[in-house]
């Protein structure tokens, strides 16, 4: 199999863009991930276009995302294809556009995360949201992907004995990365006694504990060992790509506080990259609620069960910590953009990997870990990342 | 209108109607289709007497469409008494009166508003036991 590399990274902020189109936000993205390139690459290099989008038909009233961008990205003819799997879709189009160069059909691709939401009103992002969860026997019973993290929370805090404030510690470090982060939605901090004081959005998840649905893009270059070589440009290899598959029903489980996917998936990643939890300098999570970080670390084998609340009110996840999580604000403080959320958090790991990621730097960062997540837990997609010297 | 989507979940909705293994005597909800390979007549229906406990719950404020003009509302992980959990809104209840471990049992109520050209949906909800 060939090699995968990373070779140029765009994105627009994450924001309410209410003045811009979906293509408008693709666009931006676009350009500024040809521009770190240029002009050794051009566009005429890019073999094919994955485009990562979990709403398209439900919040901005469009489908067959491949041909419009490809089109509007001046990629007039390429191959193009748009991949859904709900919050999973931007590192599920990644490893798609990574295998087409493992597999050698391409030499250059480009992977565009995008995602418009902000032209509906809530109710109907919620619904949206909610086509990741069981149709017949969740979302039709009024549950939503909310009610889903706080019912995780809830048996979580009961099996373990923990109050909900021990969840503060996520979104607080999530926040404090967000601050140097000028992509980042929520530039402010807060701390735990805010936490404590947040209003219930569905109990025990509290405000400051719930991430905003916002519009974003972010683009990766995806080249071949040959190409990087020909170019001699700066490059990050994909040392692993693994995805696994768990119901989309939570009550179908039999271990509601065990991502069995997750497992799977981080398991498969570090054989593949032949490295272990300890090698990983910085991690990337599906974290829009505390509680959807505390259980995928504990079932990638970072931590143990029971303990990553803990393990981050210790300051574990913070740019100093073992394991440092949400560096450019997370889910939470950056802003989820659904199905763009994993290539943002791909572009955040690889600011990290050279070494440009500012206050929130981890220190001497070689080995980056992404994960994200379709539904909760349904889909579980991991990247292991190296800097290519490595 | 998606009264065919509806209709088709009737026995499930309005009885709790799952499955149990003619074999193992292992049962399930909600009804699933046979695996490949599976003997197609092997999971007879099976109907849940209802009762169960709350295994977790939530109190919603952030509702879907459909459902955003009776938040806020409580919607639980109900763990029958014959075992499989079920994902059900809760009723006849205050927020303060739940927990987990909650003896709860199931009643027909309305669960979805599509308005006035809608299809009103009716299935089952849980509620704290009347003693």
């Amino acid at each position: 199999m060939h090699n995968v590399f990373i070779i140029g990274t765009g994105t627009t902020p994450v924001a309410e863009h209410y003045m811009r189109t979906l293509t408008d936000l693709a666009l931006e993205a676009f350009g500024a991930a040809l521009q770190e390139v240029a002009p050794t690459v051009t566009p005429s290099d890019i073999g094919a276009l994955y485009v990562a989008n979990a709403l398209g038909e439900s919040l901005a009233g469009q489908s067959q995302l491949g041909a419009l961008l490809a089109t509007a990205t001046g990629l007039v003819g390429i191959e193009a294809i748009r991949v859904e799997a709900a919050g999973a879709s931007g590192g599920v189009a990644l490893r798609q556009a990574a295998m087409a160069i493992m597999a050698g059909v391409h030499d250059l691709v480009a992977v565009i995360g995008v995602e418009k939401v902000t032209d509906k009103l809530d109710p109907e992002v919620e619904a949206g949201l909610a086509l990741a969860i069981d149709s017949d026997f969740e979302a039709e019973q009024g549950f939503t992907m909310t009610a889903q993290w706080a019912l995780l929370m809830r048996r979580y805090m009961h099996e373990y004995g923990y109050a909900a404030d021990a969840f503060a510690p996520f979104p607080v470090n999530a926040h404090t990365n967000a601050v140097s982060n000028p992509g980042a939605m929520y530039r402010f901090a807060i701390n735990a006694d805010k936490y404590r004081k947040a209003g219930q959005v569905a109990s025990p998840l509290n405000m400051l504990d719930c991430s905003s649905l916002a519009d974003g893009a972010a683009v990766l270059l995806l080249a071949s060992e040959r190409r990087v070589r020909e170019w001699g440009v700066p490059a990050i290899r994909i040392a692993a790509s693994a995805l696994a598959t768990d119901t989309l029903a939570l009550h179908a489980r039999r271990d509601l506080l065990w991502f069995a996917a997750v497992q799977q998936s981080a398991t498969t990643a570090l054989g593949q990259a032949n490295l272990t939890h300890t090698d990983i300098d910085v991690l990337e999570l599906t974290d829009p609620h505390g509680i959807a970080a505390a259980l995928a670390l504990e079932a990638s084998g970072f931590v143990e069960r029971g303990t990553a609340p803990r393990h981050a009110a210790d300051g574990g996840i913070t740019p100093t910590g073992a394991t440092p999580l949400a560096t450019g604000g997370g889910y939470k403080a950056r802003g989820d953009t659904g199905g763009a959320s994993g290539v943002y958090q791909v572009v955040e790991l690889v600011r990290q990997l050279r070494g440009t990621a500012g206050a929130a730097q981890v220190k001497d960062a070689q080995v980056a870990f992404a994960q994200c997540l379709g539904g909760v837990g349904a889909t579980a997609v991991t990247h292991i990342l190296v800097n290519a010297e490595r | 209108m998606d009264l065919a989507k509806h209709w088709r979940q009737k026995a499930t909705r309005y009885r709790l109607e799952g499955q149990r293994h003619r074999v193992t005597g292992a049962v399930r909800f909600p009804a699933q289709p046979g695996m490949p390979g599976e003997d197609p007549d092997v999971w007879e229906p099976f109907v849940f007497s209802g009762q169960g406990e709350i295994y977790s719950f939530t109190v919603l404020r952030q509702a879907a469409t459909g459902f955003a003009q009776i938040g806020p509302y409580p919607v639980a992980l109900v763990k029958l008494v014959e075992g499989p959990l079920v994902s059900a809104q809760l009723t006849d209840c205050a927020e303060a009166d739940l927990a987990i471990g909650l003896p709860v049992e199931m009643v027909t109520r309305r669960l979805k508003d599509m308005g006035a050209d809608g299809v009103l949906v009716y299935g089952y909800k849980f509620r704290p036991i009347l003693r």
